[in-house]
């Protein structure tokens, strides 16, 4: 059986209760799993950022309940307990990061804690060994570059030995480098140490090598599956303005025109699909 | 432009004084700053220079960088000793043009004001270049915490000031880029007499302002999810006295003997 990490029930949040139309997410259930790699896709405004935020009590639903290792959100004496299991990081990398020296902001968390120095050490020295940033240990943040500022935002998170991850657009505001440190970074975490990665982007190469995808439209849920699963319907994605990834829209292209070619998620597979399809 | 600016800056470096414990430093600049006010005649201020040159030198750091620092610094110094010479009448006179009279006294204060206001710069420059703002930052809270008991916050004053030293450098990328845009619109901002000058800066500054709020409400989020309360933090940092301190506190303590002494065997000329 696997263990649930986050759950939603029946989730509403609405950000003004007065004006109950601009309601950002509606009515949303579902449940993740530890170890697992999540995306949630949607189109601009679909409420992607507010889920991300529901996680780990940032914000508290309007009505319904998110539960987060079996504890409610809720409840205020939750809520150390809840963000040290379940870490974030946000979209601007220049926003998140407190001190001006790289290791001291990885301790942030740990500090407050009120660890002692010797555990928040050892911690800092791991957390910036998962994500490769050791050698940066005594540089500012502000001359790093954005993938190097994005894997200390993730050591400053696994310095609290979060067991989730939550990222909202982490990647957004990144060059095609810098995607591909902190993908990674997020790959090896999950792998060597079976961290539960919830990844909100709006990369759809992202989301082909996650386990898990998840649509949200207009604060709804309205698909749930795996990647290969999510990109068969491409029309309805098209509909709610998201694209497949180019190399299964190529594929499809490559089909139309008589080449016999499965549907396939990432470039390596289209190459070798295309291979295969000519001898 | 504003890169340019080298006071409060850190400059790393690997020295007798890089190496000193922040409370230390920042406790024995604020003696210097005091001795500086005990020098009564030309020895001791001659002492003064030589010890301020040497812990100068002993930092390691370059020569040019202090004289850039104290560059901007002549205007003051030349109004400084306009003032003096204008408006003290007391001692022999030593030029007389026409109606108008230098007296001697007017050049000993002017060298004595000039020369304090430049051990003063160079002193608590030191304490910057060769501390980095976190260091500082710790000392200062540490120096600070028996205000604890007056329940002062200083935790959260400190880190107030780490935040504002983290977000200086962000701020002023953003400016840099707020100027750019601006100008590639075609705004001007080096000519026009002062109030359309600034005028011309209010497209730089509201942008700045609107976003400088926006990241203060995604960087207070950041710091809620890592658990910041407030309360109940350790620290990741150490601070050590060591063998250094001792001996810079054993310097400067020779030296304001030093002072003093000269003060006694030697006229005061103030
Ligand atoms: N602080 C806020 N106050 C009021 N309304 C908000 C606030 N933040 C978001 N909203 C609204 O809630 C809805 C969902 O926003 P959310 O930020 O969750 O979307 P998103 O999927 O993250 O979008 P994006 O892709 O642009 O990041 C939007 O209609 C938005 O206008
Ligand atoms: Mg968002």
């Amino acid at each position: 059986m696997k263990n649930e990490v986050l759950r939603f029930d029946n989730v509403t949040f609405c950000y003004d209760t007065e004006r109950p139309e601009h309601t950002a997410v509606r009515d949303l259930s579902f449940s993740l799993y530890e170890g697992e790699f999540t995306c949630i896709l949607g189109h601009n405004g679909s409420g992607k950022s507010t889920v991300a935020k529901l996680c780990n009590a940032l914000l508290l639903p309007t009505s319904g309940t998110v539960t987060a290792y079996g504890l409610d959100t809720a409840v205020e004496a939750n809520e150390n307990e809840i963000r040290r299991n379940v870490g974030m990081v946000f979209q601007n990398p220049d926003n998140q990061l407190v001190a001006t020296i790289v290791e001291d902001d990885v301790a942030f968390g740990p500090e407050n804690l009120g660890l002692p120095r010797e555990e928040i050490a050892a911690r800092v020295d791991e957390a910036l060994r998962l994500v490769g940033m050791t050698e940066f240990r005594k540089h500012e943040p502000h001359r790093l570059s954005g993938g190097q500022k994005q894997r200390v935002a993730i050591a400053g998170a696994l310095a609290m030995q979060t067991r989730c991850l939550v990222l909202d657009e982490p990647t957004a505001m990144l060059d095609p480098q810098g995607r591909q440190e902190v993908m990674e970074a997020l790959f090896k975490l999950k792998r060597e140490l079976g961290i539960t990665v919830v990844l909100v982007t709006h990369f759809m190469s992202e989301a082909v090598a996650a386990d898990r995808v998840l649509v949200m439209n207009d604060g709804k849920l309205c698909m749930d599956g795996t990647p290969r699963e999510v990109f068969a319907h491409s029309e309805e994605l098209s509909a709610i303005g998201l694209a497949v990834p180019k190399p299964l829209e190529i594929a499809r292209t490559l089909r139309q025109n008589g080449i016999p070619i499965d549907d396939v998620l990432t470039a390596d597979e289209l190459a070798q699909a295309f291979y295969n399809a000519f001898t | 432009m504003i890169r340019d600016i080298s006071i409060g800056r850190y400059f790393p470096a690997k020295s007798f004084v890089h190496a000193m414990d922040a409370r230390a430093k920042l406790l024995l600049t604020l003696a210097m700053i005091v001795v500086t006010f005990l020098c009564k005649n030309l020895y001791s201020l001659a002492a003064l220079c030589a010890f301020t040159i040497l812990v100068y030198l002993s930092s390691r750091l370059k020569p040019l960088l202090i004289l850039k620092s104290l560059k901007p610094l002549l205007p003051l110094l030349i109004l400084t000793v306009i003032m003096q010479v204008i408006f003290t009448k007391t001692g022999t006179p030593v030029l007389t043009v026409g109606k108008f009279s230098v007296y001697d006294d007017a050049l000993i204060m002017s060298l004595f004001v000039c020369v304090r206001i430049l051990v003063l710069i160079v002193v608590s420059s030191l304490l910057t270049y060769t501390t980095s703002p976190t260091r500082l930052t710790d000392a200062i809270e540490r120096l600070l915490s028996p205000l604890k008991h007056l329940k002062i916050d200083v935790g959260t004053f400190a880190m107030m000031m780490t935040i504002a030293l983290r977000f200086i450098p962000t701020l002023i990328d953003e400016i840099d880029r707020l100027t750019s845009a601006q100008k590639a619109r075609g705004a001007d901002f080096e000519s026009g007499n002062l109030i359309q000058r600034v005028k011309s800066l209010f497209p730089i500054f509201i942008p700045l302002f609107v976003s400088a709020i926006q990241r203060a409400s995604e960087l207070a989020d950041a710091m809620i999810c890592r658990c910041y309360t407030g309360e109940g933090r350790t620290s990741y940092r150490v601070m050590k006295f060591g063998w250094r301190d001792a001996v810079a506190l054993l310097a400067v303590a020779v030296f304001t003997g030093g002072v003093i002494t000269l003060n006694v065997l030697f006229a005061p000329l103030l």
